[in-house]
């Protein structure tokens, strides 16, 4: 999520000269802390703050925690047009990606070996699968992590056996399964409006967090974040914006 | 080494223009002025032999600088020995990040060794084929063209593995993995053949005439002669190819890491993908945090790369010396 501070900054910056913004990363966790200790004013969170942490800053700062969603990020878990299986729950493919489960037919499928793809450990996005999917154990020793989303899909398109994740809007010449939250709900279709009603369980809300309401400069830049240009960026860096009208902008 | 083979090319040695050098000159104004002229000239090139040696020393200065802060303190949890302690893992990013590089450093060799395997045996055939047999007419058009193959971009021959070879290969061979060790490795050869193709045409054109036409007067015949005498003769010049080609194929990065589905993988197959050291480097260093403990250990990645390469070379030297010393007498 630093990557998108970041841009948003620059961004910023250059239309508002006499505005200087500062972005350190180091972690959700880092940014949470810096909030109670009040050497930040603004931080920036994938995850939602825990109650623990909304009180110590009560409590430290003596304001209430401003909770801002900013932005969605969603994956895809993408399959071989050719591969029978349309949906999985999230157990299925964290035992695939963790090796517990190399062959197609113990998930419904032929029987063949599951070949896995993804991303390099450099993208904010294999954090976010090895966190949200993985519930951050190891990937399988033959996990093959590749540059970018579209070599991702370049991989699955041309291997009938592959698995993959990337972003939502991408796969054109492959499967994006339906996921399940766990074996007793429904699977849930990789769409945006899923995504943005968190039905779907591989999608997360980005956070702005704030001790107490943002006023003066904070607020300026909140709104301007939270308007069609802010969330432009949020399209350029490979999030989604929060509402669809942003998004044809 | 192209100098001195260069050198024995037209029958003379170094010695040789020594003396040359030293024949009485008739003293006037203007030799001393061409004196101080050829001083400055000698001064001029060993002040860049020597910037090129210092810059060498200088990467390796910085590139240990940015990994050495892991040899006295202990950064995000990682000291020094952390990359050669179990679990023999490398996922650095992560709740738990592992730093293991055995699979690495397994990985390195075992791509450069299928490299060698392809290219040696395809270059020194080319080379015994044009120094030995080609007619003049067909050399003149094969040694271009090999430059040509030579001057490819690395992510040119990447990109072909990536895409057409790789998926011909898993066809062939009906492979599980379209990118593996064997992929990379022969992508690789392109990158090296060139190399010890070069080196060791040269090393074997170098050998006297005088030793081919003692061998055919004896009796031999053409082919023997070139496998027989020419070769042999000419090992120093070959081994050094070898060597040059392995160091090259060693650190290459762009084709492996387009070409071998970069996983860390622990194995002896050759149709499993692997992870190389170098490529390590390029796909992760962009979003480390800077000076961080991962920082760290890609840097001192760096290092050990840059430490088995010189070793390579050194060994190779030193052996090389030996040979020469054992066939000519001289080093």
């Amino acid at each position: 999520m630093l990557q998108i501070g970041q841009r948003w900054a620059e961004v910023y910056m250059k239309d508002h000269p006499a505005v200087t913004i500062q972005v350190t990363g180091g972690g959700s966790g880092t940014g949470i802390a810096a909030l109670v200790n009040g050497t930040t004013q603004i931080c920036q969170s994938s995850r939602p703050m825990k109650d623990e942490e909304k009180a110590s800053v009560k409590q430290q700062r003596n304001a209430e925690v401003i909770e801002i969603p900013v932005a969605v990020d969603a994956l895809a878990v993408y399959l071989n047009k050719q591969n029978s299986i349309d949906h999985m729950t999230m157990e299925q493919i964290r035992r695939i990606f963790q090796g517990e489960i190399t062959n197609w037919k113990d998930v419904g499928g032929a029987n063949a070996n599951i070949v896995l793809y993804g991303r390099e450990n450099n993208s904010g996005t294999y954090v976010f699968f090895k966190e949200h999917v993985l519930a951050n154990g190891d990937f399988a020793e033959r996990y093959q992590p590749l540059g970018g989303t579209a070599a991702v899909i370049n991989a699955v398109v041309k291997d009938v056996n592959g698995i993959g994740y990337g972003g939502i809007g991408y796969a054109t010449d492959l499967k994006a399964i339906s996921v399940a939250k766990d074996a007793a709900s429904g699977p849930v279709a990789p769409t945006m409006e899923n995504a943005l009603s968190k039905r779907y369980p591989l999608s997360r809300f980005l956070y702005w967090y704030t001790a107490g309401p943002p006023v003066g400069t904070i607020k300026d830049l909140v709104d301007w974040v939270l308007g069609p240009q802010g969330q432009n960026v949020v399209k350029d860096v490979g999030f989604y914006p929060l509402k669809d009208g942003a998004q044809s902008q | 080494m192209r100098r001195k083979f260069r050198i024995s090319k037209f029958g003379f040695r170094i010695s040789d223009t020594a003396l040359l050098s030293g024949v009485p000159q008739i003293r006037n104004p203007k030799s001393e002025i061409r004196n101080r002229i050829d001083w400055l000239g000698e001064f001029f090139i060993s002040a860049v032999a020597f910037v090129a040696i210092a810059i060498i020393f200088l990467i390796f200065i910085y590139v240990a600088r940015e990994a050495a802060p892991l040899a006295w303190r202990t950064i995000d949890g990682i000291s020094i020995w952390s990359p050669f302690q179990p679990p023999y893992v490398w996922q650095p990013v992560g709740g738990v990040p592992k730093f293991n590089i055995l699979s690495l450093i397994a990985g390195t060799f075992k791509v450069t060794l299928i490299a060698m395997l392809f290219a040696t045996p395809l270059a020194l055939a080319a080379a015994l084929y044009t120094a030995e047999f080609a007619p003049p007419s067909l050399r003149e058009w094969i040694k271009p063209a090999v430059e040509v193959l030579a001057g490819i971009p690395s992510v040119v021959v990447g990109f072909f593995v990536l895409i057409v070879l790789a998926s011909w290969l898993q066809d062939a061979f009906s492979l599980q993995f379209r990118l593996n060790a064997l992929s990379a490795g022969i992508g690789l050869a392109f990158a090296v053949i060139p190399l010890i193709y070069t080196v060791s045409e040269e090393a074997l054109t170098s050998v006297p005439k005088l030793y081919r036409e003692a061998s055919l007067a004896l009796g031999a015949s053409k082919a023997q002669t070139a496998i027989r005498v020419v070769l042999p003769s000419a090992s120093p010049g070959i081994f050094a190819a070898l060597v040059l080609g392995f160091g090259r194929a060693i650190g290459e990065t762009m084709i492996v890491l387009l070409a071998s589905g970069n996983a860390a993988t622990l194995s002896l197959s050759p149709f499993v993908p692997v992870r190389t050291l170098s490529a390590t480097i390029a796909s992760e260093l962009g979003e480390v945090v800077f000076g961080g403990g991962h920082y760290r250990v890609l840097f001192l990645i760096g290092v050990i790369l840059f430490i088995i390469t010189s070793v390579i070379n050194w060994m190779g030297s030193r052996y090389n010396r030996r040979l020469r010393q054992r066939l000519f007498g001289t080093a």
